[in-house]
């Protein structure tokens, strides 16, 4: 959990899928400060503190957290490859630089097999692309409290740490894309794309607005589906971890002996189900208590024992399903990255290739 | 989850990161994988080209061989027959020379022979004579005595 307890499961929720944003409240703005309200003079460049305040800035902000992590793991990336590439020799290759050339001809391949034009570009746009976005949505399998819970003691209010479950980090990769490949279908056809726009696939003058709107449409649905693919997927992705995280974490995490009426009493509603029976097991163990079947001190210890299995197997429980789910998300994770960097190869030979 | 700077923040963050993968990193890892690509290539083809050398050098070696048997053997040949024919040619020599020696033996003898003859004939021709003159000691025709003791000499 997030900080200190949340009240409820939704704020949880909401806590941790806000940013951390910089940004400008417009003047007039009323801000609940410790002092009280406070109503700004003027257009103010600050944190935001709270969704409501995020939600204010509107268009002039830009997201921390998704900034730093996305620059920080892209500076990881090239250092990475940038230290492969000092130390390539054409001598035996070993250790690190095994794996670099391992990735690097993994890519070569891919473009081998999908761009048939001529562009030095586009091999290491698509290595870039891959390995970034592998590396932004590897962050997924860190465990989903620990960096907020560490910038929280840290003093930092919010903290995503996956930047590709953020819409602005997606659509921007997305839209870069797409000026690439209006600039090389500019480029290479001239004329010939208009022509592709507005006689395809109806070669009829009279076709003309019928074919530039299909046309049109499946133009931009390209960078569209190719930005939100990807945030769809992580986003659904730490969604679960986070669903994951609270229903089980909830009840384990606020103490393994009386969590389960702690829980039951004033925590989530989520574990009330099997609290249910956990309570049911320890009023029979009292009820057998009253009848002389068993001694009060074996009540005392058999209560104890049930909470704590309780609150045990509800931990084990957690840490299975969330171990689970991030076995199963190295999957996704990667095959998002692929998807990503095959789409964009293909949408760049598209704009390469002469004839329709 | 609102549409912001962020957007193009990332779009420029991209472009770098783009830009140095294009400028640093691309180029001379693929430099240095097709070079060593090259090189290994290379490598396989001498290899190739040496084994097929030490083919060639191990077929060359034995043709050599051989010849230089067939040669050997020939040059015994030729040896044998010439060593033979020196001993033919020192015994026809030999034998032509040892007719010589004893034909000139042979002829020695002879003449050797002749000439005693010669000398005996003569010194039984004086010795007849003598022995005559004692004989008759008479007045004998010196002259007829001569001729009749030469005939008398021929046929001894």
């Amino acid at each position: 959990m997030s900080g200190e307890n949340p009240a409820s499961t939704t704020e949880y929720i909401q806590h941790h899928l806000q940013n951390l944003v910089y940004g400008k409240l417009p003047a007039g703005f009323e801000r609940h400060t410790e002092s009280g309200l406070e109503v700004l003079g003027a257009d103010t460049w600050t944190m935001a503190h709270g969704a409501s305040e995020a939600a204010a800035m509107g268009f002039w902000a830009i997201h921390v957290d998704s900034m730093a992590w996305s620059i920080g793991l892209g500076v990881l990336f090239c250092w990475l490859f940038r230290r492969a590439a000092v130390r390539a020799t054409t001598g035996v290759p070993s250790g690190m630089l095994n794996f670099i050339e391992l990735i690097v001809e993994f890519i070569d391949g891919s473009v081998k097999d999908s761009f048939h034009g001529r562009n030095k570009m586009v091999a290491p746009l698509a290595l870039t692309i891959f390995v970034w976005i592998f590396l932004m949505n590897l962050m997924d399998l860190l465990p989903v409290d620990l960096v907020p819970k560490l910038m929280g003691l840290a003093g930092v209010g919010y903290q995503k740490i996956v930047p590709s479950t953020d819409p602005n980090i997606t659509m921007g990769m997305a839209l870069g894309v797409f000026i690439l490949m209006i600039y090389y279908n500019i480029k290479i056809k001239g004329t010939g794309f208009i022509k592709e726009l507005t006689m395809h696939p109806f070669n009829h003058w009279a076709f003309i607005p019928i074919n530039l709107f299909m046309e049109l449409v499946g133009l931009l649905a390209k960078p569209f589906s190719l930005g939100l693919r990807l945030f769809g997927n992580m986003y659904a992705g730490e969604m679960i971890f986070i669903l994951i995280a609270m229903m089980f974490a909830a009840g384990a995490g606020s103490g393994l002996v009386f969590g389960g009426l702690n829980a039951q009493l004033f925590g989530t509603e989520t574990n009330g189900a099997f609290w249910l029976v956990i309570f049911v097991l320890v009023c029979g163990v009292c009820w057998m208590n009253l009848k002389g079947k068993i001694s009060t001190g074996r009540t005392v210890l058999l209560t104890l024992g049930l909470l704590t299995i309780g609150g045990g197997v509800f931990a084990l429980g957690g840490g299975l399903m969330q171990w689970g789910w991030a076995i199963f998300h190295i999957l996704v994770i990667t095959l998002q990255a692929f998807i990503f960097m095959v789409l964009t190869i293909v949408y760049l030979s598209m704009a390469h290739e002469e004839d329709h | 989850m609102n549409i912001n700077l962020t957007l193009f923040g990332q779009m420029v963050t991209f472009a770098i990161f783009v830009w140095f993968c294009m400028k640093f990193v691309w180029p001379v890892i693929i430099g240095a994988m097709e070079e060593r690509q090259q090189k290994i290539a290379d490598g396989l083809d001498a290899a190739d080209r040496a084994m097929r050398d030490l083919e060639a050098a191990k077929s060359d070696a034995t043709d050599q061989m051989k010849e230089a048997k067939q040669e050997a053997a020939g040059i015994v040949d030729q040896a044998n027959k010439r060593a033979n024919q020196i001993v033919d040619e020192a015994k026809v020599l030999a034998v032509a020379e040892g007719d010589r020696l004893k034909a000139a033996a042979e002829a020695e003898i002879e003449q050797e022979i002749n000439r005693a003859k010669e000398e005996l004939r003569s010194k039984v021709a004086g010795l007849a004579l003598a022995g005559a003159e004692k004989i008759l000691e008479a007045s004998l025709d010196d002259e007829a005595n001569r001729a009749l003791v030469d005939k008398l000499a021929t046929q001894l």
